[in-house]
């Protein structure tokens, strides 16, 4: 589903991913660890094609389709969705007419029929409830005043929405308490954890895994994958460190 | 406001204006005359669609209410001028917008003046500008003498959608009386990236997500108008022209 060969990206003229390689099935779940400044993030905004993240060399295919290529919203179409780490407040645009707007431009762009307002509140009702986020929330402009918590559900709820194929989460158990990592857990799989679907996790912490079992581990290093493995080396990573595996 | 010469550039009310333009509606009909009697009530929504000079002179009875909706859209030189005048008590509300591209310019140019004691004042101006156009907000709020607890807001922001357009803003004071609250903010600036980023992210064309955030940036000005759905419209279709 996602092949990404030998990328290297730079942000202000400066090399942050450096040769990173990584091959992601349908059906499967990744995790992606590593320290601080790895490129973790550069990695997720990079593959959402955000402008300022300038790819120097390699190539990334989304279904065969050069993903480099498109445009963030196309991206978005062709099935990508990117859980960001810091969810963008937005004054006087309310959460439900943007998600709206949003899932019936995908729509549009797959030639298929726009989604009534009344068929719209139906699917956003069931998958706030999902994520036992109050319908209210989503009426109210988009994560202003929102807590921290708040922010990250409500990514897990336009996910839910907009059903992608691939969802690449950045740091969405940061900022969580115990509870509510287990809710935002159980959402993912119980959007994501299909057979046609798959799910890039980036994470500090091993704690989110417990929750959504990856089938694969990776640990990202000075721009680079260093190491793979199965759900085991997150484990180890977290009983070892990052400085003992990565070296 | 009964200026009788063409004003020219040297005049500070029109020192951003056509003055092409204005020279060729030259002489200006008399500036149309409201008077809302003490107690009164008036509301009005004007959409300056066309290309007009218009001049408002608005006269507050003590305790009168006003409330006036401002959409400057039209033409390549757009005016609109109020000369507002409050008596004790009254209150004048302006909830106004200016959305101008290609080489419009567009001004929004008032004077409201706190004649006697107690009376309030909001102005809420927001302009968006694309292309080489021009929007202006000259606004001056004079308190005389004995208007004591005058309570006066103007609230001034422009977004500027390429850096070849131009937004002016002068919020004035003139204050003769010790005992008033005059606030008065200005800001300019351009869309914000990040939210542009994330907008697109979830599927949104540029140029939806444009118009998105700018509907947002100026919806608020038309809360409470009679005809706030039609006013909303118009700038919406006026915007989507923009981006």
């Amino acid at each position: 589903m996602l092949k990404i060969e030998n990328l290297h990206a730079a942000v202000a003229d400066k090399p942050i991913l450096k040769g990173l390689s990584l091959a992601i099935n349908a059906g499967e779940i990744h995790a992606i660890m590593g320290p601080n400044g790895a490129g973790k993030s550069t990695l997720s905004y990079v593959l959402g094609g955000r402008p300022g993240y300038e790819v120097t060399d390699g190539l990334a295919t989304f279904d065969g389709q050069d993903l480099l290529d498109m445009d963030p919203h196309e991206r978005a179409a062709a099935g990508l969705f990117l859980g960001f780490q810091y969810p963008v407040e937005i004054p006087g645009v309310s959460n439900v007419q943007f998600l709206r707007e949003s899932l019936n431009a995908q729509r549009k762009a797959r030639g298929e029929e726009p989604l009534s307002g009344g068929d719209f509140l139906k699917l956003a009702r069931e998958k706030a409830g999902l994520l036992k986020l109050d319908m209210d929330m989503l009426k109210r402009p988009v994560n202003v005043g929102f807590s921290g918590g708040e922010k990250k559900r409500n990514e897990m709820v336009q996910m839910g929405i907009l059903d992608p194929k691939l969802a690449i989460l950045d740091e969405t158990d940061s900022g969580l308490d115990i509870d509510a990592l287990r809710v935002v857990g159980d959402g993912i799989n119980s959007i994501m954890r299909r057979p046609d679907k798959a799910v890039l996790l980036i994470t500090h912490y091993q704690r989110l895994l417990d929750y959504v079992q990856p089938d694969f581990v990776h640990v990202l290093a000075a721009g680079r994958i260093v190491k793979s493995g199965g759900p085991e080396l997150a484990l180890e990573l977290e009983r070892e460190g990052y400085a003992e595996i990565a070296a | 406001m009964s200026t009788h010469a063409l004003p020219s550039r040297r005049d500070e009310a029109w020192r951003y204006s056509d003055i092409d333009a204005v020279a060729a509606a030259w002489p200006l009909p008399a500036p149309e005359s409201i008077i809302v009697p003490a107690g009164g009530d008036f509301r009005r929504a004007i959409v300056q669609g066309a290309g007009d000079i218009r001049q408002i002179e608005l006269v507050l009875g003590k305790g009168a209410t006003a409330s006036l909706h401002v959409l400057n859209i039209g033409g390549t030189y757009g005016r609109i001028e109020l000369a507002v005048t409050l008596h004790e008590g009254a209150d004048f509300q302006l909830g106004a917008a200016q959305i101008g591209g290609g080489e419009q310019n567009l001004e929004i140019v008032t004077t409201v003046t706190h004649a006697e004691p107690g009376a309030t004042s909001r102005q809420v101006v927001r302009s968006v500008l694309g292309g080489q156009a021009t929007g202006t907000y000259l606004g001056k709020v004079a308190v005389v003498r004995d208007a004591q607890q005058t309570d006066s807001e103007q609230d001034v922001k422009a977004m500027l959608l390429d850096r070849s357009a131009t937004a002016n803003a002068k919020p004035e004071l003139e204050i003769f009386a010790d005992d008033v609250k005059c606030a008065h903010g200005c800001a300019i600036g351009e869309l914000d990236a990040m939210a542009l980023y994330y907008l697109q992210s979830r599927g949104l064309p540029p140029a939806e997500a444009k118009k998105l955030l700018l509907q947002a940036f100026v919806a608020g000005v038309f809360d409470g108008a009679e005809d706030e759905e039609h006013l909303q419209a118009l700038a919406l279709a006026k915007l989507g022209e923009l981006v």
